[in-house]
C-alpha cells in the first residue's frame, strides 16, 4: 500500500511542520533603519542580527561575516556614528538607527573616502574580506581619537586628560596607538603593516 | 537561537516587573556577551527586556569627589571620562585593557559586571559544565585548565571571572545599586560576585529580575595613586592570564595604604587582603611587593595547566606597585 504510506507521511510531515513552526516560529518585529543614507523599513524576526539584516534582508553586503562571534571585526559598521560589531547587535534593538557601512563611506558621486583611497594606495589588503570592517573601524577609531578618547597605549602613561594630546584635546596617533586601537580587526592575510601605513597617512592629515 | 519576545523598557520599575514575572526573561544591554551566548545555545531567554534606552547613561561627579556611574554607560565613554581618568585611573586603564574598540562602544557598565566566564567548556554545550548545566560535572577538572582559577575554586567549577573593569572597581571599593521588586539595595562590589562552591551556576548575589542601576565609587584616599596591569597571550584584545589593580599611598618611603585585587585568578575579582595586610607600614620596595604577593599566593591551589600563574602574578603585582610607588615619589 505505497499510496497510503505516502498519505501518512504527508500527514506526519504536516503535524511535524506545525509543531516546529509553533516551537521555532519566530517573533516578528517591524523597524526602520537608515542604511548608508537611505531609509529602509522591514519586518525581522527578533533573532536577526544587524549583520544578517543588512546582508540577507537588505542586500547590503559590504559588512562581512567572519567569525560571527565578535572576535574578528569583519562585520564592523558605524551605528549612529560609532563603530560596533553588527554580528553581536540585534536589529530589533536599533529601530530608527543610522547605519553606515564601508560601502556608504564614499561620497554620492562615487569619490572614495580618504581611508578607502589610502588602503588602495598602500596595498592595505590581500584577499579583501576583512577590508570593509577595517575601513569602518578605522573611520570610527579616527573619530574617537579626534574626540580625545584614550587607548591602552595612551593610558599607560596617563596622568589624566590634561596631560594628553595636542592643544585641541585630540590624540596624536603613533603606530603603536593605531595597532592598539585597531586590535579588534583581524586580517588572516597579515596585511597589517600596510593597513597601519594607510591609517597613519589619513590620521596625519 | 530559540525564538524570543523583545520589549524595550520604558522605566526601571516596569523593566524589573517584566523580567521578575517571567522565569525565562533576561535584560538586554549591549548584548556583546548575551547575543553570543544565545547563538551558542548557552543562554536561551524567551523574553529580552531592552534596558539600553533607560535614563541610566549618566556619569555624575559626587560632592565628596566620588562618582556615580549609570548602568548603561558604555565602556568606551566611561574609560574616556575626564573625571575617571583624573581621579580613578585604575578604572580607565582596566576598561581600555579589555575587549576591542568596537566592543567597548557597545558594552555597558552593568553588562561588564554581569558578563560570564570565557571557560571554553562553559561556552561549548557539547561538554559537561556545572555552571551551564548544574550537576553535569566540570570538564576543566582534569581537562584543559590553563586559563582557570588558582584561588577560591571548588571541585564543581574552576572558571575565572573575565572582567577587567570589575577588578578596578574592587580596589576602588565600589558599591553596586540594585533595583528589585521590593525596592533598591546597595551591594559592595566585593560581595557582588560569588565563589563557585557547590552552586557555580550563580555568578553573583543577584536574584532573578534584579536590575543593576548604577555603580558608585568613593573618592581615592588623599595622596594615593591607582593603576592596572594586565598580562595576556597577545598584546591586545585578549582576556587576562593574570591582571592586577591597585591603589597605593606611600609616605616617607613606607606604604600608608594599599588596596590590591587580581583578575584571571578566581571566580570573582580577587581582593588580596593578605597582601594588603603584609604591605601595611612596609617599606615601598620591590622585595616588600613580592613578599606581599606571596602572602596572598600562599593560599593558591594551582592546577597542572596553570601553575605559571603563581610567578606571573608575583611579577605583575611587583611591577604595578613599583610603578605606582615611583609615581608617588616623583
Amino acid at each position: 500500500m505505497p499510496h497510503r504510506r505516502c498519505h501518512q507521511r504527508a500527514a506526519y510531515a504536516q503535524v511535524w511542520h506545525r509543531a516546529v513552526g509553533w516551537y521555532w516560529g519566530g517573533v516578528d518585529f517591524q523597524l526602520t533603519l537608515r542604511v548608508d543614507g537611505e531609509a529602509r523599513s522591514l519586518t525581522v524576526d527578533t533573532r536577526t542580527t544587524l549583520l544578517d539584516t543588512l546582508r540577507d534582508r537588505l542586500s547590503v553586503t559590504s559588512p562581512k561575516k567572519g567569525c560571527d562571534h565578535g572576535q574578528c571585526g569583519a562585520c564592523t559598521v558605524l551605528l549612529d556614528g560609532r563603530r560596533v560589531l553588527s554580528c553581536l547587535t540585534l536589529a530589533v534593538a536599533h529601530d530608527g538607527a543610522e547605519v553606515t557601512t564601508a560601502g556608504g563611506l564614499a561620497s554620492a558621486d562615487g569619490e572614495l573616502h580618504p581611508l578607502q583611497r589610502a588602503f588602495l594606495d598602500h596595498d592595505g589588503f590581500q584577499c579583501g574580506y576583512c577590508t570593509p570592517g577595517q575601513i569602518c573601524s578605522a573611520a570610527g577609531m579616527l573619530a574617537e581619537a579626534a574626540a580625545g578618547h584614550p587607548s591602552a597605549v595612551t593610558a599607560a602613561a596617563d596622568d589624566g586628560p590634561d596631560s594628553q594630546g595636542g592643544p585641541d584635546g585630540t590624540v596624536a596617533l603613533s603606530d603603536d596607538e593605531i595597532r592598539e586601537r585597531m586590535s579588534g580587526n583581524l586580517c588572516r592575510c597579515g596585511a597589517y603593516v600596510n593597513i597601519v601605513a594607510a591609517i597613519r597617512e589619513v590620521s596625519a592629515k | 537561537m530559540i525564538p524570543f519576545d523583545y520589549a524595550p523598557a520604558s522605566d526601571p520599575d516596569s523593566a524589573v516587573a517584566a523580567v521578575t514575572a517571567r522565569p525565562g526573561a533576561a535584560y538586554l544591554g549591549g548584548g556583546t556577551n548575551l547575543v553570543d551566548h544565545m547563538k551558542l545555545g548557552v543562554a536561551t531567554p524567551d523574553l529580552l527586556v531592552d534596558v539600553t534606552r533607560l535614563p541610566l547613561d549618566r556619569i555624575e561627579e559626587l560632592p565628596d569627589g566620588g562618582l556615580r556611574i549609570g548602568a548603561t554607560v558604555r565602556n568606551s565613554d566611561l574609560a574616556a571620562h575626564p573625571a575617571v581618568r583624573r581621579r580613578h585611573a585604575v578604572l580607565s586603564q582596566a576598561l581600555l585593557a579589555g575587549a576591542s574598540g568596537q566592543l567597548r562602544n557597545s558594552a555597558t557598565t552593568a553588562g561588564n559586571l554581569l558578563q560570564r566566564t570565557r571557560c571554553g567548556y562553559f561556552q561549548d554545550v557539547t561538554t559537561p559544565c556545572n555552571k551551564r548545566e548544574p550537576g553535569t560535572g566540570c570538564a576543566a577538572v582534569g581537562g584543559w585548565n590553563r586559563h582557570h582559577a588558582v584561588l577560591g575554586a571548588s571541585e564543581h567549577c574552576l572558571a575565572v571571572h573575565p572582567s577587567d573593569m570589575a577588578v578596578a572597581m574592587s580596589v576602588l571599593d565600589a558599591v553596586v545599586t540594585v533595583l528589585g521588586e521590593d525596592g533598591e539595595r546597595r551591594v559592595p562590589l566585593g560581595e557582588f560576585h560569588r565563589l563557585p562552591g557547590d552552586s557555580p551556576e550563580q555568578d553573583t548575589v543577584l536574584a532573578h529580575g534584579e536590575l543593576v542601576t548604577s555603580v558608585e565609587l568613593p573618592p581615592l584616599p588623599a595622596g594615593a595613586r591607582s593603576g592596572y596591569l594586565k598580562v595576556r597571550d597577545r598584546a591586545s584584545f585578549a582576556f587576562a592570564l593574570v591582571s592586577a589593580g591597585a591603589v597605593l599611598a606611600v609616605e616617607d618611603g613606607r606604604v600608608r595604604e594599599s588596596r590590591i585585587a587580581f583578575g584571571g585568578l578566581a571566580h570573582k575579582p580577587w581582593r588580596a587582603t593578605y597582601a594588603e595586610e603584609a604591605l601595611r607600614g612596609a617599606a615601598a620596595t620591590d622585595e616588600a611587593f613580592r613578599e606581599a604577593a606571596d602572602a596572598e599566593l600562599r593560599h593558591a591551589q594551582p592546577l597542572p595547566g596553570n601553575a605559571f600563574k603563581i610567578p606571573m602574578t608575583r611579577n605583575t603585582l611587583a611591577a604595578l606597585l613599583r610603578e605606582l610607588a615611583t609615581e608617588v615619589r616623583s
